[in-house]
């Protein structure tokens, strides 16, 4: 590993190795190479536009929904290769689920929500669903709210519950990774605390990669955590150390609020 | 006053006015459709006018104006009576009458032919006093009248039962002309079984023909006689009056009765008398028809269409050619389309598949010749634009972040589209619906190239298999209107009737949209993105 990587990744789940990444003529990404451990919560922090997103959406290869977006260079989801023609983009898809920015609930009832994953890959069985419906919502620690009314459209909830129940969406399918790209930017400080518990209790079982652009909830969440600053990986480490102790100038001075 | 300016009060004011002056515009248009439509079929009163060189006229007064030169007021009145007068209106100074009276026994009848009769009831024929119960002259009249409506309505019967037996004539026909085109022998088994079944039809078809003769000279003998103002008595067939009142004489009551009769009588009769009496359900029938099977096609492709466009071309140059050329599409005049469909949905089309499963019955066409379903293609080419445009933008409107979501869970394209982004662009879809709806409508000019006439001998639907007649000729409430407005010989007796029909045109399309309009709320209030 490089000097800028303070982490010794032992079991790693997702493994990103030389990655370039351009819109268009434009390179976003420069020579990422970055491990991500299993059953922990990484952080991705930079300011705005530094490439974070773009990383986090190569994972899913949900930059091939972007026009002119090239990719080049090795991401490895558990040993196999993500970026060939040979992959499926499905069943990767369905590997690695993704939390966005702004929920996104379908407009359908809040059971329909849950289970759309499993209609898809084409699950019938009643059991199946409703199992999964209450131990997705149970994990996503919305259960309790939304029980009585799981047939109600989920376009009724408030924006922490509509949050919770992508997160709940997500994980219905159990996916290894689950990829969260600024998840509580749009939420009111509350329901911020309330997903970034949840984050905590999901890590057990998933892993997580999130991106953020508050430090404090990096620093709260993650274990690990990634500085990018234009497009270059700038420094990786444990969180506490990255945050207490930062080994390169251009990190102390974005969590110093220096910049950024 | 700079303030005044900056503030831009003034052109709060503009913007108000536009809207009134719009407002306006349509308004005065509804009114006038309404009060002159609306008031067709309240009777009345007939007014007896005496004049001062000793004649005297007996009509309803339509209307009065300021005579031309010199001064007061000349009136019009309708005084029926086509066949004695030759004109059903007259016009007469105010200044030549002497006396203007309303006689409770002025009768009015409603006539199959030569339009309304105005005078009094002199008697009945004998064969007419005997089915009638007795009372008085008119109670005689009304029940010889209800007695003779009731023959009449067997003698439909009978007609419907000739038209089924003729289609099915006419179909032999057909199949034996095909045999024989085939290149079967005249003495051919098949041909020689066809022909005795089409020798017993035509049995048939003579003998409830001659029935049928039979019993209308035998109905012909329920006579009543009738005198006009003039004192000329007229002798009239029962059978031949839809009904009568006395307009003077009638309560409100039986006059909101007579109104609600004809009412009825408009929306499910056939037109009499060239499309200036009677109902219109031919008309609506094939006005309701023509949208739906219109509908049915330029929908699915419409919707086809835009989602290939949106969602499946590349963005790139000719996609914004396509897009250029769509919305232009929605700009060519509708004739143009219409002389297209001709060419290419009636000769064209329509000429191939008889060229290929009619060869026998040419040069007599059968579906070379306009009809409803190449007058609905050509409508459906016309709204088509109209249906993608309102697609694409509904497509484009949901937020990219709905889209992502499904296709982060592992959806592909395909099952985003059917599960998501459809349903959602819905209500979007249907907004596109209506206005193509509202649009095919209120067109007349293509149809009158593809396939309207003035008088459909038959519905495009009926009993006869297959039921559904596509290749058939329709009428069209639009068309009617242009027809019986602008190529009546009778003009002024039909202007009431345009403006009914008019009115039932708009309310069809209200109709169709409120329901349409419906629809989308409710699909609206489903799937709706709120933001918190």
């Amino acid at each position: 590993m490089r000097d800028n990587n303070s982490v010794t990744v032992t079991d790693p789940i997702v493994q990103v190795k030389n990655l370039d990444f351009y819109y268009g003529t434009s390179k976003a990404l420069h020579d990422i190479n970055l491990d991500f451990q299993r059953n922990k919560v990484t952080a991705l922090i930079g300011p705005s536009g530094c490439g974070k997103s773009t990383l986090l959406r190569c994972l899913n290869r949900m930059n091939d929904l972007v026009d002119g977006a090239r990719v080049d260079g090795s991401i490895r989801l558990d040993g196999t290769e993500v970026n060939t023609a040979a992959m499926d983009v499905i069943e990767l898809r369905r590997r690695v689920g993704m939390v966005f920015q702004k929920s996104n609930p379908f407009p359908k009832s809040i059971y329909e929500n849950v289970i759309y994953g499993l209609r898809i890959a084409g699950v019938r069985d009643k059991t199946v669903l409703d199992e999964t419906v209450e131990r997705s919502l149970r994990n996503a620690a919305l259960w309790e709210e939304v029980k009585d009314r799981l047939h109600e459209s989920a376009l009724g909830l408030s924006g922490g519950q509509m949050q919770r129940l992508c997160i709940a969406r997500a994980i219905a399918v159990n996916p290894e990774v689950v990829l969260m790209d600024e998840p509580c930017s749009a939420l009111d400080p509350k329901s911020t605390a309330r997903v970034e518990e949840l984050i905590s209790e999901l890590r057990e079982k998933y892993t997580i990669i999130i991106v953020t652009h508050n430090m404090q909830q990096a620093a709260r969440v993650s274990d690990c955590t990634a500085f990018l600053f234009e497009g270059v990986l700038v420094e990786y480490g444990i969180t506490e150390n990255l945050f207490v102790k930062p080994r390169n100038k251009q990190t102390e001075d974005y969590i110093t609020g220096r910049f950024g | 006053m700079k303030s005044f300016w900056k503030q831009g009060e003034p052109f709060v004011w503009v913007t108000g006015a536009a809207l009134s002056v719009t407002l306006l515009m349509a308004m005065v248009l509804i009114v006038v459709v309404l009060v002159n439509g609306l008031g067709v079929f309240w009777p009345s009163k007939v007014a007896t006018a005496k004049l001062h060189d000793g004649g005297s006229v007996l009509g309803e007064v339509v209307r009065s104006e300021a005579v031309f030169e010199g001064e007061g007021e000349r009136l019009q009145f309708k005084i029926g009576n086509r066949e004695l007068y030759g004109l059903d209106f007259r016009w007469i100074d105010k200044t030549d009458i002497s006396s203007i009276t309303y006689a409770d026994d002025t009768m009015v009848l409603e006539r199959m032919e030569y339009g309304n009769f105005y005078g009094r009831l002199i008697g009945l024929s004998p064969e007419a006093q005997a089915v009638s119960g007795g009372g008085d002259a008119v109670q005689q009249l009304r029940q010889a009248h209800a007695y003779v409506m009731q023959q009449k309505d067997q003698l439909e019967e009978l007609d419907d039962e000739l038209a089924s037996v003729n289609y099915r004539m006419d179909q032999l026909q057909r199949k034996e002309k095909a045999l024989l085109y085939k290149g079967r022998s005249p003495s051919d088994p098949e041909i020689q079984t066809l022909r005795q079944k089409r020798n017993g039809l035509t049995e048939k078809f003579q003998s409830l023909h001659q029935r049928q003769m039979k019993q209308v000279t035998e109905l012909r003998n329920y006579t009543a006689t009738f005198t006009d103002i003039s004192g000329t008595d007229r002798d009239m067939a029962l059978m031949d009056l839809v009904r009568f009142y006395q307009p003077n004489s009638m309560s409100v009551f039986s006059k909101v009765r007579y109104y609600l009769i004809k009412l009825v009588e408009l929306l499910t009769g056939s037109p009499r008398e060239s499309n200036t009496e009677g109902g219109l359900f031919p008309a609506i029938f094939g006005t309701v028809m023509l949208i739906f099977i219109m509908s049915l096609f330029s929908f699915p492709l419409g919707v086809l269409a835009a989602i290939y466009l949106r969602e499946y071309a590349k963005e790139g140059m000719v996609v914004r050619m396509v897009r250029i050329a769509v919305n232009n599409l929605a700009g060519i005049p509708s004739i143009v389309y219409g002389i297209f469909g001709l060419a290419f949905f009636v000769y064209g089309v329509g000429g191939s598949i008889d060229r290929l499963f009619y060869p026998e019955q040419l040069p007599t066409p059968t579906f070379g010749t306009g009809g409803i379903l190449w007058a609905s293609l050509t409508l459906s080419l016309l709204t088509v634009p109209v249906v993608i445009v309102a697609t694409e933008e509904a497509l484009g409107a949901i937020p990219a972040g709905v889209r992502e979501g499904s296709l982060a869970l592992g959806a592909t394209k395909f099952q985003t589209l059917t599960r998501i982004l459809l349903p959602m662009a819905s209500p979007g879809i249907m907004t596109g619906l209506i206005l193509a709806m509202a649009r095919a409508a209120g067109e007349v000019a293509p149809l009158m190239i593809t396939g309207v006439v003035k008088i459909a001998p038959a519905l495009p639907v009926d009993g006869n298999f297959p039921f559904l007649h596509l290749d058939r000729k329709f009428m069209h409430l639009g068309f009617h209107i242009y027809d019986i407005g602008f190529q009546s010989p009778n003009v002024e007796a039909a202007k009431p009737m345009v403006f009914v029909t008019t009115l039932l045109l708009v309310l069809i399309v209200l109709i169709m949209s409120s329901v349409a309009i419906h629809l989308r709320n409710k699909m609206k209030k489903r799937y709706t993105y709120g933001t918190f």
